[in-house]
């Protein structure tokens, strides 16, 4: 494999790495959009706010990585996306300020009307964002634009892109809500767990839907991409999918569901990769190949160096931060660490 | 005037919104550049001395200093992002040609933010259940961090201004691309310590501010002076050195960005025996109005001779060199950045003299009003320093190589105006909430501290740490199904009440 392709498929699993962990958190925005009004919603979003706190902001850094790695590898491509993706791309960019600021500003505002406006924002916004960025990757699959493409609608609003973003938008949901479950069971709250453990089902089913609605859709609007989905590697990793999605319901319909987490996980990463391997050796599927785009050599050896060394480091890092998370060793400062005279121990 | 006329009619319509949009996010987000780069390093000491003395009210300082960062490095985060965003929205053509010569630097950055959020994250969330040893160690490596990530950032903005590690070929696109040339540029380095030593000292002074206006208030206690005297201690140690960074990084701007400096100092014609101004103004042919000249000064500065020749702007076609209200907005923003930071070396200079002869805090109340004005006023010295090597490159985007002209997106400049106003907008209500939010949390604090003094409760604040596994962690963390009460953590506190 060129220098170029190895490249290539770090960016695919940084895109999938941000679509998984990114997800989770736009899914957990989507539930607290439905949890209903302030009394009924007020313990999904208890424990929406305390499951997310600690590691959103490293989910949400992967984005920057994908950025970064698509203009330093891949210059030309990164121009042609954002040229002719113009508009849903600006509106992304607008939602994710609206949501990260809406997340950090809700949790030390303590008046119920401030709550409810920050909380509608990052809600709001953690629906809108992933369909955004969803409806531009379907402008890519579908070859929709080349470079020297102008912006234009017609690049990012066509069926491929809708499904793209629908199915964004409801893979979220299906994260976020498998991730809840589980968070509920380490906040010991049964009656959430449950919750969730619905709520996740019914996503679940809703993205294999959509999924298959998309691959037929894909036929007669993304005819590269269809044929690379039902041909070797891509079929292999939307076979993938598949399963991950037969095991994520049978572990999600078990009352425990403790491996559910890795098998939904499964689910969207596999879907990202089969999407990518479909469309090889392009980026843009009969636009612009890997190698057409890529950077200077010695620019995309020097990333790949930089991306070993900083793996090495972050990795074991990110897995600690996840491992603390999950076993309940952080947690925010509560208003008597604030207080003189330190915190008040009860118990 | 008219060759501004005709400049202005040949650029592409998109050019005013786009850079208004990006001048705009770009000194919003840098706002809270400092406080992310620095305010870790400032906790971490108050939180060692805490630590080491035993000393409850620093580390309460050091828990509510945390409890800031958490919201500031949240929306820093977001407000970062929209800047990454903004590269392919607004100049596409800067990231089409030049990415991959210039992109390794984003890399390097993007790997040190993605260390230093898992580091902060762990930092902000593990004061109450990690060991104190290890939550304090695990925090350490964060300044650190925050040094890479800034030589990400500061690699791609010098190498904007001195390009190299690359060649033309005849199509005019980049080949041959040195990686290591093209981070190591000739202004790499002074814009590097520079930029570091800024974002310390004005960290210092932002956080001291707070403490010296509780001090006018009449809030003497430990507390205050313990909060004033840290922060304020690392911006005193870093300003004389910023003093000679400063100075050098502006001879380096003469020997190796000529024009820039031209317009920084207002020089039109090439010369020796070069008048130094302070403010005034420079008119389309070359004239100066206002402004005070002392003169050989500029000569002086630049090459420690009234004899050294100064570039001026008239050595370079008009086309290739800032206009004279660009040049006047270089020269304004580097008068005024050298301004404050002479003024605030002299409250250093008062701060260092009485705590050598007295061993003491100053006791006058103008010290401290200037105090408080400080962290405001390094804040716009940090502004003014990115004007200056901002618009003094005009009109490059990639100097000598690339016209802002040249990169900026096809977008229609309609959408362009409509994001601009929807960014203002949603800026304005974002900054104006995480102002709100922090003026409540100390206000809260305030109310907190007074109610404990007055109850007496300050009698044995020793006894008391935030570490250590707590026993009602089960019964009060897990959201109580019916009522939510609990302790601390319950939902009537955090979640929706």
């Amino acid at each position: 494999m060129t220098a170029a392709g190895v490249v290539a498929a770090v960016l695919l699993l940084a895109v999938a790495a941000y679509t998984c962990a990114g997800g989770t958190d736009y899914g957990a925005g989507f539930w607290d959009l439905t949890a209903g009004g302030a009394e009924r919603g007020k313990r999904p979003r208890w424990l929406i706010d305390h499951a997310m706190a600690p590691v959103w902001e490293v989910n949400n850094v992967w984005l920057i990585f994908v950025l970064i790695t698509m203009w330093t590898g891949f210059p030309v491509f990164f121009q042609t996306v954002f040229s002719a993706m113009w508009l849903p791309l600006a509106l992304a960019a607008i939602g994710i300020v609206l949501r990260g600021a809406g997340f950090a500003l809700r949790k030390p505002t303590r008046r119920l009307a401030g709550r409810r406006v920050y909380g509608a924002v990052f809600a709001v916004s953690s629906l809108l964002t992933p369909f955004f960025l969803g409806a531009a990757v379907g402008g890519i699959a579908s070859g929709r634009v080349a470079p020297g493409t102008e912006p234009s609608a017609h690049a990012w609003f066509n069926p491929t892109s809708v499904f793209f973003g629908l199915l964004a938008v409801v893979g979220t949901a299906l994260l976020g809500a498998v991730f809840l479950a589980a968070d509920a069971v380490r906040y010991e709250a049964p009656d959430l767990h449950a919750y969730f453990r619905r709520r996740a089902l019914t996503a679940l089913a809703a993205f294999a839907v959509l999924g298959a609605v998309t691959l037929t859709v894909a036929h007669g609007d993304a005819p590269h991409l269809w044929h690379g989905l039902t041909h070797g590697a891509g079929l292999f990793f939307v076979i993938v999918a598949v399963v991950s999605t037969l095991v994520t319901a049978g572990l999600l319909l078990r009352t425990s569901g403790a491996w559910s987490r890795p098998a939904a996980v499964g689910v969207m990463a596999s879907a990202v990769i089969a999407w990518g391997v479909a469309q090889r050796p392009y980026l843009i599927p009969g636009r612009l190949t890997v190698a057409e785009a890529a950077g200077a050599p010695s620019t995309l050896h020097w990333l790949l160096v930089v991306t070993v060394v900083a793996a090495v480091l972050v990795f074991p890092a990110v897995a600690f931060l996840y491992r603390l998370d999950t076993r309940g060793e952080l947690e925010p400062l509560a208003d008597a660490d604030l207080r003189r005279g330190g915190p008040e121990r009860e118990g | 005037m008219h060759t501004t006329l005709h400049l202005l009619a040949e650029a592409p319509p998109q050019m005013l919104p786009a850079r208004s949009l990006m001048a705009f996010t770009l000194a919003s987000h840098i706002i809270l550049v400092p406080m992310g780069v620095a305010l870790p390093l400032i906790t971490l000491i108050m939180h060692g001395y805490g630590l080491r003395r035993g000393d409850a009210t620093a580390l309460l300082l050091a828990r509510r200093w945390s409890a800031v960062m958490a919201v500031q490095f949240a929306i820093g985060v977001v407000t970062g992002t929209v800047l990454s965003f903004e590269f392919g929205l607004l100049w596409p053509g800067l990231m089409g040609r030049w990415g991959d010569v210039f992109g390794i630097g984003f890399g390097v950055e993007a790997w040190a933010f993605f260390l230093e959020a898992v580091l902060i994250a762990i930092y902000l969330y593990g004061w109450r259940r990690l060991p104190a040893r290890t939550h304090f160690l695990l925090g350490l490596p964060l300044p650190a961090t925050a040094l890479l990530g800034a030589f990400g950032i500061l690699a791609a903005n010098s190498w904007m201004n001195t390009p190299q590690g690359f060649s033309l070929d005849s199509e005019g696109n980049p080949v041959d691309v040195d990686v290591r040339k093209a981070i190591f540029t000739p202004m790499f380095g002074p814009q590097y310590w520079h930029f570091v030593v800024a974002m310390l000292l004005t960290a210092g002074f932002v956080v001291a501010g707070v403490y010296a206006v509780g001090w006018l208030r009449g809030r003497r206690d430990r507390y205050h002076r313990l909060g004033f005297t840290v922060p304020f201690t690392v911006a005193a140690v870093f300003t004389p050195v910023q003093f000679f960074l400063g100075d050098s990084i502006a001879r380096a701007v003469f020997q190796k960005q000529p024009v820039k400096f031209a317009a920084m100092e207002i020089v039109w014609n090439t010369d020796t025996h070069v008048p130094e101004y302070l403010f005034g103004r420079l008119h389309p042919d070359g004239t100066v109005s206002g402004g005070i000249a002392i003169p050989q000064l500029d000569s002086i500065l630049a090459g420690f001779s009234p004899d050294t020749e100064v570039r001026g702007l008239a050595s370079v076609a008009a086309a290739d060199r800032p206009n004279a209200t660009q040049a006047t907005i270089t020269h304004w923003a580097f008068d005024i950045m050298v301004g404050i930071g002479t003024v605030l070396l002299l409250l250093v200079v008062w701060y260092a003299f009485v705590w050598w002869r007295r061993r003491r805090l100053p006791a006058s109340p103008w010290f401290y009003r200037s105090a408080a004005c400080a962290g405001v006023a390094s804040v716009i010295a940090v502004e003014c320093g990115w004007i200056t090597t901002e618009v003094g490159r005009q009109p490059w985007i990639v100097y000598e190589n690339m016209r802002v002209a040249d990169a900026v997106t096809g977008a229609r400049s309609s959408s362009l105006w409509t994001m601009f106003g929807v960014v203002v907008l949603v800026y304005v209500l974002i900054f104006g909430s995480f102002l709100a939010v922090l003026l409540k949390m100390r206000t809260r604090w305030r109310l907190d501290d007074e109610r404990s003094l007055g109850a007496g409760t300050m009698a044995t604040p020793e006894t008391d740490t935030p570490y250590g596994p707590r026993a009602a962690v089960a019964a009060g963390d897990a959201p109580a199904p019916a009522a939510g009460n609990g302790d601390g953590t319950a939902p009537t506190e955090d979640g929706r009440p």
